[in-house]
C-alpha cells in the first residue's frame, strides 16, 4: 500500500485560511445548539434560586394549593451522590442544603410539561429564611478563597535605593461574558440508568466528573455530548458542571428527557462574572527610568464559593508585573469571599484586571519621570534571556519589541476634533499572556489526544477540545494534515463525546492550539511512520509529558510559569465628548505575536472578538449590585458593543515561532482581553487629562472627573 | 400563563368597536414593548386587538398645515418619509435614534405615546413642536398628554389615531444621550427650540417634560439663565442606567451646546 | 387557523395568535435555525423578514403575521447552493460560534435588497440591532461590504 506522500499542496494547510469546517452548517441554520435539539417528551426544568445573599433555609414547602402531580421537584435530599459540584474545592453543594451564601444560589428544582405548568409551580413552592448579615464588598471580605505570594529580588532593599516611587491603587468591576446562546443542558436518562447529558460546554470532561459524582454513578454510565456551542468566553468552562447535575437530577426522578436553559435574565443573574479586583502598586525606579522594584498586592473577589477563583488569581498574579523586567518583584494575591454568585473563568482568567493595572502604572509612572510611556516600555520590556516575576528566564519568541513595533507602524494617524466639545486621545499598552496551564498544571491534567487512520486512508483526530467559535476542528484538522503531510480535506474530527474521544483536557487556557495541538502534530507524525511499515487501520494515543526543561515550584510560585506566552502592544485612539463624558473608541490597532497563525483568518477573529470584549470592559460593562444581586441582568440594562459602538480593529499578526508549539504556535485565545483596556483609559487621558484608574470609564464617573 | 384572546379587527371602527366591548384589552401595534412585558408575565391583558395593520393609522401626510403621521405608522417610514424630512427634521432624526433597523421597522408613534415611558424618543420631539394627538374622540395636546409614570391622558377605550406636527417653520434641534450607539434607551433626550422658546427633556422626570423655567429664559433671550434653570426643571433619579447627578448635569450641558449651535 | 408563508411555502398554524412568532418557528414549524438570545428585542438573534423588512421574531404575535410572506435563515440558500451573503460569511470568517448568524444574515440580506451598495456606516447601522460577542464586527463588516453589486 502507498504511503500517502507529503505533498506541496498539503504541507500549505497550515498557515492558510482553509475553509472552516463548521461554516456551512452555520451560515444555514442547520447548526444544532442545546435548545435546538428535539428529544420527544421532553419536559422542561425550572430552577428555584434564593432571594437573600446570605442566611439559613428554614423550610422549603410546596403549597397544596398546587397540584404536584403534574410536575417533579428536586430538593439537595433527592441528589443520589455527594452534594458537591466537583471543580478545585468541595464547597459548593449542588443544591443548597441549609446554609445559603449568595443570592441566585439553587435551592431546588422542577421539571415539567410546559413553562406555563412550571412558572405556576414555581410560584407555589413556600420558602422560610432566617437571613444573616452578609458581606457584600471587597472592602468587607475576610476569609480567603486562595493565595498566591510571588518574590524575586529584594523589593524592600530596592525601594529605599530608587529614585522615585510611584503608588497607585486600581479597581475593575464585574464583567458578563455574555455568550449569546444562554447555559442550557438537556439530559437524558437511558433505561439501564445512565444519563446522557447534551450541553452548551467548553470542557465535556469537567460535567462527566461532575454528573458522576453528584448523581453516584459509574464513569461510565455517563456521557457528555457538547452540542453546538454558542459562545462562551470561559462562561461554559465550570457552569455547565452545575447545570448538567440538575438537568441529571431532574432527569433521573422525571424518568424522561430533562431539557434546562436558562432565560437571558436568569443567566445574567446567577452565572459566574469575571471577578472584580483591587490592585495595589508601588514602583521603584531611578531617574533614568531604570525599573528596579515592582511591589504589587492582587486582591480578587471571588464571591460566595471558590470555584476556580485559585487559578484564576494565580494566572493574575504571575501576569501583574507586566511584561517587563525588574530585579525585584513582590506579588501578593489574595482571592477573598463575598456573599455575592460566584465568579469564573472569563477570557484572560485575571490577567486583564492585573495587567490593567501594570500598564496603567507604566503611564503613572512615565508621567512622573517626565518620559514618554512608549519610550519606557522599551527600557522595560522583557526581551529574550531577561527572567518574569517568577524568575522564568525567556530563551525564545519573546515578541514585546516586535509587537510594539508593528502597532505603532500601523496606527492612523491621530484625529483632529471635529466639534468643540470633543477631544481625541491616543493610548498604548504592552501585555503577554502564558499558554496552556500554569506551572505543572499540564503535567497533572496528562491529556491524551488520538488520531486514527481507517482502511480508506482517512484520518480522524479525537480529542475532547469542543467548538465554540474559535475554530478548533478546523485547526486541529490542518495541523493534524500537516503533520501527517496529507490534504486538509482528508482529515475530519470526531465528535467531542465523551464515550468516544479521549480526555485532552478542557477548552480553555489558549492551550487548544500549543498544547493539544503540539501532543497531535507529535501523534499525527508517529501515525504517519507507522503507515510506512504497517497497514491501516490503526490509531495512535498520545499523552502529554512534560519537557523537562520546565521546572515549576508551586509552593514558591517560582520557576517557568509557562511554556510560552503571546505578546499583543494595542494602540486604542477615542474621542472623548466632554458635555457627556461619553466615550467612543474609534481605533484600535492590535500587533499579536501568535508564535505562528495556524488560521491567519481565524486567528484575527479570535483578536478582534477578545478587543472588542475588552473596549466593553473599559467602557460601558459594568454589573450593578444591590443586595448582593445584580439589577441589571437583562440585554437592555447590562450593556455590551453594538456594530455602531465597535471601533474600526486592525489586526496585525507578527510571526515569531515558537519551538515546542505545533509549526510554532502559540496560544493567543485570551490575550486580546489583556490590553484594550489600558490603552483606551490612557487614551482618555490623552484626550482628557483625567486619570480614571477603574473600570469601566462609565459617562457617569468621567463626567464627574470632568467637573472637578 | 394563558395568552391573552388575540382579535384581528379588518377597520378601525371594528377596533374601536372590540375596544369598548372587551374588557381588560390592550391595543397592539409593532409589539416593541408590549410583546416583552407579556412574555416576562409583567401584563396580562385579557385580549390583545392587533392594530398593526389598520389603514386608517398609517401613512404620512400633510393636514391643515400640519404633518399628521398615522399612529401605527412604523419609524422607518417615518424615517424615509420626504414630508417629515422636510418639515419635520427633528422627528426623524429621533426615530434614527430608536433601537435598531428591527425596532424601526416595527416600533411606533402611537407605541411610544401609549407606554408613555418618561425616555420615549420621539415624545421630547412632539412636545418641543406642540404636537397634537388625535384620537378616536378629541384632540390633546402634547403636552397635556402624560399625567403621571407612564399614565396617560387616554381613557382605556381611547385609541390613538394620529399624531399632528405643526407646519410653523419652528427648527428643533434634537439630541439624545443613550447607553450605547444603536439599541440604546436614553440617559437624557431632549428636543429644542428657540422660537418659540420650546426645551422638552425625557428620562429626566417620571414624564417626559417642559422646561418651564429654561423656557422662560429662553423667551426672554437669557441662554445663560437657561441653562441654569434646566437644572431646576429637572426631577431624575439614579436608576438602573445613570444617575440623578449625570442626568441633570448632561441636561445643562446638552442645553448649553444645543443652544450655542442654535445661536450660531 | 393562521396563514402565512415562510421562505415561499404557505403554512397553516393552529395556534394562539398571542404566541410569538419566534416560538411558533421554532416548535410548531421546527424551524430552529431562528435562534432565541434574549426574548426582549435586544440581540437581534430571531431576526426574520416579514414582507422584506427585518424585525425581532420575539416582539411579534404570530397572529400579526396573517397572509404575510416570512424569511428565515433556512430559506436564503437555493436548492442548496449558498446565497452570496452566506458565502462570504465563510470567506470572511465571519460566523464564529454562529448563534447570531442567522439573525445577522437576514439583518444583512434586508439591506442588500434595500441598497446593493451600502457604505461601512449604513452596514454598521443595518447590523446595529444584532449583537454578536465573538467576532468584533469585523470581519462581518467585511463579509457584506463584499457582497456590494458594483454600481454600474
Amino acid at each position: 500500500m502507498a504511503v500517502p506522500l507529503p505533498s506541496e499542496e498539503a504541507k500549505a494547510s497550515v498557515g492558510v485560511s482553509v475553509p472552516r469546517r463548521e461554516g456551512h452548517d452555520k451560515v444555514t441554520g442547520r447548526a444544532r445548539y442545546t435548545d435546538d435539539l428535539e428529544f420527544p417528551d421532553a419536559w422542561r426544568g425550572k430552577t428555584v434560586r434564593s432571594t437573600i445573599p446570605r442566611g439559613k433555609l428554614k423550610s422549603l414547602t410546596l403549597d397544596p394549593a398546587f397540584d404536584w402531580a403534574q410536575v417533579v421537584v428536586v430538593t439537595a435530599a433527592d441528589v443520589p451522590g455527594e452534594n458537591v459540584v466537583q471543580l478545585i474545592k468541595d464547597d459548593q453543594p449542588a443544591l443548597a442544603e441549609r446554609e445559603i451564601h449568595h443570592r441566585e444560589e439553587p435551592l431546588a428544582l422542577i421539571a415539567g410539561p410546559d413553562r406555563d405548568t412550571l412558572e405556576a409551580a414555581a410560584r407555589h413552592v413556600r420558602i422560610e429564611y432566617q437571613s444573616l448579615d452578609p458581606v457584600l464588598h471587597l472592602e468587607h471580605a475576610t476569609r480567603e478563597l486562595a493565595r498566591v505570594d510571588i518574590d524575586k529580588g529584594d523589593v524592600d532593599h530596592a525601594l529605599q535605593e530608587a529614585d522615585t516611587i510611584v503608588e497607585r491603587e486600581f479597581r475593575a468591576g464585574h464583567q458578563e461574558q455574555l455568550y449569546i446562546e444562554p447555559q442550557g443542558a438537556i439530559a437524558v436518562p437511558s433505561d439501564d440508568g445512565g444519563i446522557t447529558i447534551y450541553g452548551s460546554l467548553q470542557c465535556p470532561y469537567y460535567v462527566h466528573k461532575a454528573v458522576v459524582r453528584a448523581l453516584g454513578l459509574p464513569d461510565d454510565r455517563v456521557v457528555v455530548v457538547p452540542a453546538e456551542v454558542g459562545g462562551a468566553f470561559g462562561g461554559k468552562e465550570e457552569y455547565p458542571s452545575l447545570v448538567a447535575i440538575h438537568a441529571a437530577l431532574l432527569a433521573v426522578k422525571a424518568k424522561r428527557p430533562v431539557r434546562l436553559v436558562y432565560e437571558r435574565h436568569e443567566d445574567i443573574a446567577a452565572t459566574t462574572k469575571r471577578h472584580p479586583a483591587v490592585v495595589r502598586h508601588r514602583t521603584g525606579v531611578t531617574k533614568d527610568g531604570t525599573l528596579v522594584a515592582q511591589d504589587i498586592e492582587f486582591v480578587l473577589d471571588g464571591g460566595a464559593y471558590c470555584t476556580l477563583s485559585p487559578v484564576v488569581l494565580s494566572r493574575g498574579a504571575i501576569h501583574a508585573a507586566g511584561p517587563y523586567s525588574c530585579p525585584n518583584v513582590r506579588i501578593r494575591a489574595r482571592a477573598l469571599a463575598t456573599n455575592t454568585p460566584p465568579n469564573g473563568a472569563f477570557r484572560g482568567f485575571g490577567a486583564p484586571q492585573s495587567q490593567f493595572a501594570a500598564e496603567l502604572m507604566v503611564e503613572h509612572v512615565a508621567e512622573a519621570l517626565g518620559m514618554s510611556s512608549i519610550d519606557l516600555r522599551r527600557e522595560w520590556m522583557l526581551r529574550v534571556g531577561d527572567t518574569t516575576a517568577t524568575s522564568q528566564q525567556l530563551n525564545e519568541s519573546v515578541g514585546t519589541e516586535l509587537v510594539l513595533d508593528a502597532a505603532l507602524q500601523n496606527a492612523p494617524p491621530v484625529a483632529v476634533p471635529s466639534a468643540p466639545n470633543l477631544r481625541h486621545g491616543r493610548g498604548v499598552s504592552l501585555v503577554y499572556h502564558g499558554s496552556g496551564f500554569t506551572g505543572s498544571g499540564e503535567k497533572y491534567l496528562a491529556s491524551t489526544v488520538a488520531i486514527e487512520c481507517t482502511a480508506e486512508r482517512e484520518f480522524r483526530v479525537l480529542t475532547s477540545q469542543t467548538e465554540m467559535g474559535q475554530g478548533t476542528n478546523t485547526i486541529l484538522s490542518q495541523i493534524a494534515a500537516n503533520a501527517l503531510g496529507v490534504p486538509y480535506e482528508t482529515v475530519t474530527v470526531a465528535p467531542q463525546d465523551t464515550s468516544i474521544v479521549p480526555n485532552s483536557g478542557p477548552t480553555v487556557a489558549s492551550r487548544t492550539v500549543m498544547v493539544v495541538g503540539a501532543l497531535l502534530a507529535d501523534a499525527a507524525r508517529e501515525l504517519r511512520d507507522k503507515l510506512t511499515t504497517e497497514r491501516p487501520p490503526m490509531r495512535v494515543d498520545k499523552t502529554y509529558v512534560q519537557p523537562e526543561w520546565i521546572q515549576w515550584d508551586d509552593e514558591r510560585y517560582h520557576g517557568d510559569a509557562y511554556p510560552a506566552f503571546a505578546f499583543q502592544c494595542t494602540v486604542a485612539d477615542v474621542q472623548v465628548d466632554l458635555d457627556t463624558g461619553e466615550v467612543r473608541v474609534t481605533n484600535l490597532v492590535a500587533a499579536l505575536d501568535p508564535g505562528r497563525a495556524i488560521h491567519p483568518v481565524m486567528a484575527e477573529g479570535q483578536v478582534e472578538g477578545g478587543v472588542l470584549q475588552a473596549v466593553g470592559y473599559a467602557t460601558l460593562e459594568e454589573m450593578k449590585m444591590e443586595d448582593g444581586g445584580f439589577v441589571n441582568d437583562r440585554l437592555a440594562t447590562y450593556i455590551i458593543p453594538t456594530s455602531l459602538d465597535a471601533p474600526k480593529i486592525k489586526t496585525v499578526l507578527v510571526e515569531n515561532p515558537y519551538s515546542g508549539g505545533p509549526f510554532g504556535a502559540k496560544g493567543i485565545g485570551e490575550i486580546p482581553m489583556d490590553g484594550p483596556a489600558p490603552a483606551v483609559m490612557a487614551a482618555i487621558h490623552d484626550a482628557t487629562g483625567i486619570w480614571l484608574d477603574e473600570l469601566p470609564a462609565t459617562p457617569e464617573k468621567l463626567l464627574v472627573a470632568l467637573s472637578t | 400563563m394563558p395568552y391573552p384572546r388575540f382579535l384581528k379587527p379588518r377597520s378601525l371602527a371594528e377596533a374601536l368597536g372590540q375596544l369598548a366591548m372587551t374588557s381588560d384589552c390592550r391595543p397592539l401595534a409593532g409589539g416593541t414593548d408590549l410583546l416583552v412585558t407579556l412574555h416576562a408575565g409583567q401584563s396580562h391583558p385579557g385580549a390583545l386587538i392587533d392594530i398593526w395593520s389598520l389603514d386608517e393609522l398609517k401613512g404620512v401626510r400633510e393636514v391643515d398645515g400640519a404633518i399628521e403621521v398615522g399612529a401605527a405608522e412604523s419609524y422607518t417610514h417615518i424615517i424615509e418619509s420626504p414630508l417629515v424630512n422636510r418639515h419635520a427634521p427633528a422627528l426623524a432624526e429621533a426615530a434614527r435614534t430608536i433601537g435598531a433597523a428591527q425596532i424601526q421597522n416595527r416600533g411606533t408613534l402611537g407605541g411610544n405615546l401609549g407606554t408613555a415611558s418618561p425616555a420615549g424618543d420621539t415624545l421630547p420631539v412632539m412636545l418641543a413642536a406642540d404636537a397634537t394627538i388625535l384620537t378616536s374622540r378629541r384632540t390633546i395636546p402634547a403636552s397635556d398628554f402624560f399625567v403621571g409614570y407612564r399614565t396617560t391622558a387616554l381613557e382605556p377605550d381611547e385609541l390613538i389615531v394620529a399624531i399632528r406636527f405643526p407646519r410653523d417653520g419652528r427648527r428643533i434641534r434634537f439630541r439624545k444621550v443613550g447607553t450605547r450607539q444603536a439599541q440604546a434607551i436614553s440617559k437624557v433626550v431632549m428636543a429644542v427650540s428657540l422660537e418659540p422658546a420650546r426645551v422638552a427633556i425625557g428620562s429626566v422626570a417620571e414624564v417626559p417634560l417642559r422646561a418651564l423655567a429654561a423656557e422662560a429664559a429662553l423667551a426672554d433671550g437669557d441662554l445663560e439663565r437657561a441653562v441654569e434653570a434646566v437644572g431646576s426643571d429637572v426631577r431624575p433619579i439614579d436608576d438602573v442606567r445613570s444617575t440623578a447627578t449625570y442626568r441633570r448635569q448632561v441636561t445643562q450641558n446638552v442645553l448649553r451646546r444645543l443652544l450655542s449651535e442654535g445661536a450660531s | 387557523m393562521i396563514a402565512f408563508k415562510v421562505n415561499g411555502v404557505r403554512v397553516s398554524i393552529d395556534a394562539p395568535g398571542a404566541r410569538r412568532l419566534l416560538d411558533v418557528l421554532r416548535e410548531e414549524l421546527g424551524m430552529t435555525g431562528t435562534k432565541e438570545g434574549c426574548g426582549e428585542g435586544e440581540c437581534g438573534a430571531c431576526s426574520v423578514l416579514i414582507d422584506g423588512e427585518v424585525v425581532n421574531s420575539c416582539l411579534v404575535a404570530v397572529g400579526q403575521v396573517e397572509e404575510c410572506a416570512l424569511e428565515t435563515v433556512e430559506g436564503l440558500a437555493r436548492d442548496g447552493e449558498l446565497t452570496a451573503i452566506q458565502q462570504t460569511f465563510i470567506d470572511y470568517g465571519a460566523a464564529q460560534c454562529g448563534i447570531c448568524t442567522p439573525g445577522m444574515l437576514m439583518a444583512a440580506h434586508a439591506l442588500l435588497q434595500r441598497n446593493p451598495t451600502p457604505s461601512e456606516t449604513d452596514v454598521r447601522m443595518a447590523i446595529g440591532g444584532n449583537l454578536c460577542r465573538c467576532t468584533g464586527y469585523t470581519k462581518i463588516i467585511e463579509a457584506i461590504l463584499a457582497c456590494r453589486t458594483r454600481a454600474s
